[in-house]
């Protein structure tokens, strides 16, 4: 039958569907990166994709970090004032003629950012505060606090042994990507094969289940808000490395970019679906459109409509997906 | 080969002057669909007349909601025909269906929780005064289908406040009051007791005299034959047979639905009463459930019965560390517990099936796999890092144990069938290695077969020495299984029959 013909091709059509929006954001990923190599000579140059990577490596360790807190159904929107907060601790520990131990600043960074998503984490897992206010708060209060202790002064001359973990190279790979590429390759780790990433899975995907299983459920969501904050410390630190000076009008929208990332790579907003290796293609798509769009002279104003547009188009692909299944 | 057909086709059999009674409200033949390649169905096929109840019976997957949701225009086949009323349709959306006088109730309630019960019945067809909803009349209007139907809802609650069976009435409720000629009902029983279910066939057998057609699925074989004259059996995605129910038993659909032997359940031995296993002292929580003191002894099934809103799963929650109590001590073994949380009730050994799958017992949009070892996942781990080797091995002795269909382990529960997600939630208590299993309708939506499988698991478990706390609303299968049966009547124990005393009449009387 005809009808029946045409039905079975739309069929396969649905499932070549599906398989395009499973996939579709690396495959959209690779044909901008074809597309690039062609448009401009430099982009394929070992200088010119170093250089991507170091760009993307501050958004990918706190897009890590969000990828956590949106699997357990959460959002943290307090990271860039968490992180400028944190870079601010660092610098002044580095700074001026007796700079403590480059390392202990890092560690005081992520401390810090972890005692703030601590915070955090009790408001919307003990308290039960929805997680876009409780972080908005925090956004409003981190920011406040940094101007409060830096006098809204910038941290100058740091050390060179610190400047070294947003400059230095170990064998030809910039220091920040090396830190990058280890977070993910943790978090990844840790979310596909422990306990604990079945836990935040089970939490974001249905808390009351998780409960009913023994699951520690508000120690989970806890914990995703410690994780994020930790991780925005670091980036702090790494980005005050890079800048030379630690600043308190640091990081500001840098949670957006991050939750961008996050969705662009098909992580659910509503919890328990995603995954960090998609997060890590959509960190990457948003750091090669920038710099793309950089290396052909487009102003950084279209750069942002282009973001924008791109987020929306993810969610859209994320809801056909959805309505699909 | 069909051809073009401008707009709707009419088949002769309308004119052709036929009763009342024999009217085709609904026909389908042919009816397939995939889903990712894997079929779920391969030959649906109905015949619905006007006046008559239509049992669609088959086991867990075969095919049947799969069938209904494309009949509703909530799934769109892959092939195949239905004509309505004599014209050949094909449904894109709900609102098309509905628009042609079909409704279903379907069997996972997707009820807006955050509105009022009123609100939900209503949902798109408001009433309206002016440019504003009239919210007076709505309410009037939820009362008195209520009153009518004889169901005891509060028409202003907010639906995130009521139990599952609740939610069950109001779902019926609302495809009552749309007043179509076509009503699909998937199990619309599983949820709710006796009492209830024999309130909705009045409203059935009323419906029927009306003309209405209704095809009615249930697990229940009791309630297809005291509702249903005629039915039709999928097996594996195909239509078996269809006929009247005057010319069928018992026994020989159950064969048609199984497709195999079943093993006859053995009646349960007499036991001596041992030690107590597990004891439940002063459970009490404000007017919910007041003063309940029970034990389970080694070996032994006891069966909690009583009405809807008897207090039964809400003290049974309490005893698992789900749900508030102001009072109460656990006993196990003659040790007291401390229960806060389901984690400490699991390390004792305790585990539940609990009464709501979709609300507190899995998973959705997470995997078989993940869901059965949930509650397991210490012993499938070293040091924090998860056994994939081990705990792949235990999800598919489990799958294949209980015989879940579902394509993969790794297919997310949400696309399983009703029946096999109820099996996957059993699964996962089983996989906790508990000593006490607390079980709160245990056998919700699940298709005869896989129940025979279910109590025979059940009396073994107990026979090893451990204890069962089974909650049901079924008669039949709290009288074959329970060696004593404890009747709760509005929060409290309302008396306690041995197996050899307990019959439907004297359950009932104690519980009413
Ligand atoms: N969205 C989906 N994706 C993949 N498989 C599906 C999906 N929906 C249904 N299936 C499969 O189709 C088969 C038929 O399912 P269906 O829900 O129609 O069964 P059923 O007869 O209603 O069973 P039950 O008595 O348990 O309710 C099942 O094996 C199920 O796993
Ligand atoms: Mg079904």
């Amino acid at each position: 039958m005809v009808e029946l013909a045409q039905k079975s091709s739309e069929a396969r059509n649905a499932r070549f569907g599906r398989v395009v929006s499973r996939y579709g954001i690396v495959l959209a990923f690779l044909i901008l990166f074809v597309i690039l190599s062609f448009a401009h000579q430099n982009f394929l140059s070992t200088g010119n994709i170093t250089n991507v990577l170091r760009q993307v490596s501050i958004n990918g360790i706190l897009a890590v970090g969000m990828t956590f807190v949106i699997l357990t159904g959460g959002i943290d929107l307090s990271i860039g004032s968490v992180l400028a907060f944190a870079g601010i601790v660092a610098g002044a520990l580095v700074t001026g003629a007796d700079p403590s131990n480059p390392f202990l600043a890092v560690a005081a960074a992520i401390g810090v950012g972890a005692l703030f998503g601590a915070v955090n984490g009790l408001l919307v897992a003990r308290f039960k505060v929805t997680a876009f206010v409780a972080t908005l708060g925090m956004l409003s209060m981190a920011r406040g606090a940094t101007l409060l202790i830096s006098d809204g002064r910038p941290v100058p001359n740091l050390s060179a042994d610190f400047r070294w973990l947003g400059q230095g190279f170990v064998a030809g790979i910039p220091v920040p990507v090396i830190c990058f590429a280890l977070v993910f390759v943790i978090a990844w780790v840790v979310l596909r094969f422990t306990i604990y990433g079945r836990w935040i899975y089970a939490v974001g995907g249905n808390v009351r289940s998780a409960r009913t299983s023994g699951i520690p459920t508000r120690m989970v969501t806890f914990s995703a808000y410690l994780i994020m904050g930790a991780l925005a410390g670091f980036a702090g630190a790494i980005l005050t490395a890079r800048t030379t000076s630690a600043l308190p009008q640091a990081g500001l929208g840098y949670e957006l970019d991050a939750i961008a990332a996050v969705v662009i790579g098909g992580t659910s907003l509503v919890g328990g679906v995603g995954s960090v290796v998609f997060t890590l293609v959509g960190v990457l798509i948003i750091g090669v459109i920038g710099n793309g769009l950089d290396l052909l002279g487009v102003s950084s104003y279209y750069q942002q409509i282009v973001k924008g547009a791109i987020i929306v188009a993810a969610v859209l692909i994320d809801r056909s997906r959805n309505a699909q299944s | 080969m069909q051809k073009a057909l401008e707009g709707r086709q009419v088949l002769d059999l309308s004119d052709a002057g036929f009763s009342v009674e024999q009217t085709v409200l609904l026909a389908a033949t042919d009816i397939s669909k995939s889903f990712n390649g894997v079929p779920a169905l391969l030959d649906g096929r109905i015949q619905l007349h006007a006046g008559s109840v239509h049992a669609l019976c088959g086991g867990n997957g075969a095919g049947k909601s799969t069938f209904l949701n494309i009949l509703m225009g909530l799934l769109r086949a892959d092939g195949g025909t239905m004509v309505r009323d004599g014209q050949v349709v094909s449904y894109a959306s709900a609102a098309e269906a509905l628009a042609d006088g079909i409704a279903i109730i379907t069997q996972e309630l997707s009820p807006v929780l955050d509105m009022t019960v009123a609100e939900n019945i209503y949902l798109g067809r408001e009433p309206r005064r002016g440019w504003f909803t009239d919210s007076a009349k709505m309410v009037a209007d939820a009362r008195a289908l209520f009153d009518r139907l004889k169901f005891k809802i509060d028409a202003t609650a907010v639906m995130r406040d009521l139990t599952v069976a609740q939610m069950q009435l109001v779902e019926i409720a609302k495809a009552i009051s749309r007043e179509s000629q076509v009503l699909i009902m998937d199990e619309p029983t599983s949820a709710i007791g006796e009492k209830e279910s024999e309130t909705l066939f009045e409203a059935i057998r009323s419906l029927q005299a009306q003309g209405v057609g209704i095809i009615y699925v249930s697990h229940r074989l009791t309630d297809i034959f005291s509702i249903a004259d005629s039915y039709t059996v999928f097996r594996d995605g195909r239509f078996v047979e269809s006929g009247a129910i005057a010319d069928i038993d018992r026994q020989r659909l159950i064969g048609l639905i199984v497709g195999r032997d079943l093993r006859d359940q053995e009646p349960r031995a007499e036991r001596e009463a041992t030690e107590a296993v597990i004891e439940a002292r002063n459970f009490s929580n404000g007017g919910v459930f007041t003063d309940i003191s029970l034990s389970v002894a080694k070996g032994e099934i006891l069966g909690l019965y009583g009405l809807m809103g008897a207090g039964r799963s809400e003290f049974a929650n309490a005893l698992y560390g789900n749900g508030p109590k102001q009072s109460g001590d656990v006993l196990l073994r003659g040790t007291q517990l401390i229960i806060k949380h389901p984690s400490d009730a699991l390390r004792a050994g305790i585990a539940m099936v609990t009464e709501d799958r979709k609300g507190n017992g899995l998973v959705l949009p997470a995997s078989v796999r993940d869901n059965i070892v949930m509650g397991a996942l210490k012993r499938f781990s070293s040091f924090g890092f998860m056994k994939a080797g081990e705990e792949n091995r235990a999800v598919d002795a489990q799958i294949e144990r209980f015989r879940v269909r579902t394509a993969s382990r790794d297919l997310a529960v949400q696309n399983l069938s009703g029946g096999n997600q109820q099996k996957v939630v059993f699964a996962r208590c089983i996989e906790t290695n508990p000593q006490v299993l607390i079980c709160d309708e245990p056998t919700r939506g699940i298709d005869e077969g896989a129940k025979r499988e279910i109590y025979a698991f059940l009396s073994d478990f107990a026979a090893r020495g451990n204890a069962v706390l089974m909650i049901s609303s079924e008669i039949p299968e709290i009288l074959a299984n329970a060696d004593r049966i404890i009747v709760f009547r509005s929060g409290r124990i309302a008396g306690e029959l041995t197996a050899a005393e307990a019959t439907q009449e004297a359950l009932v009387h104690l519980a009413s």
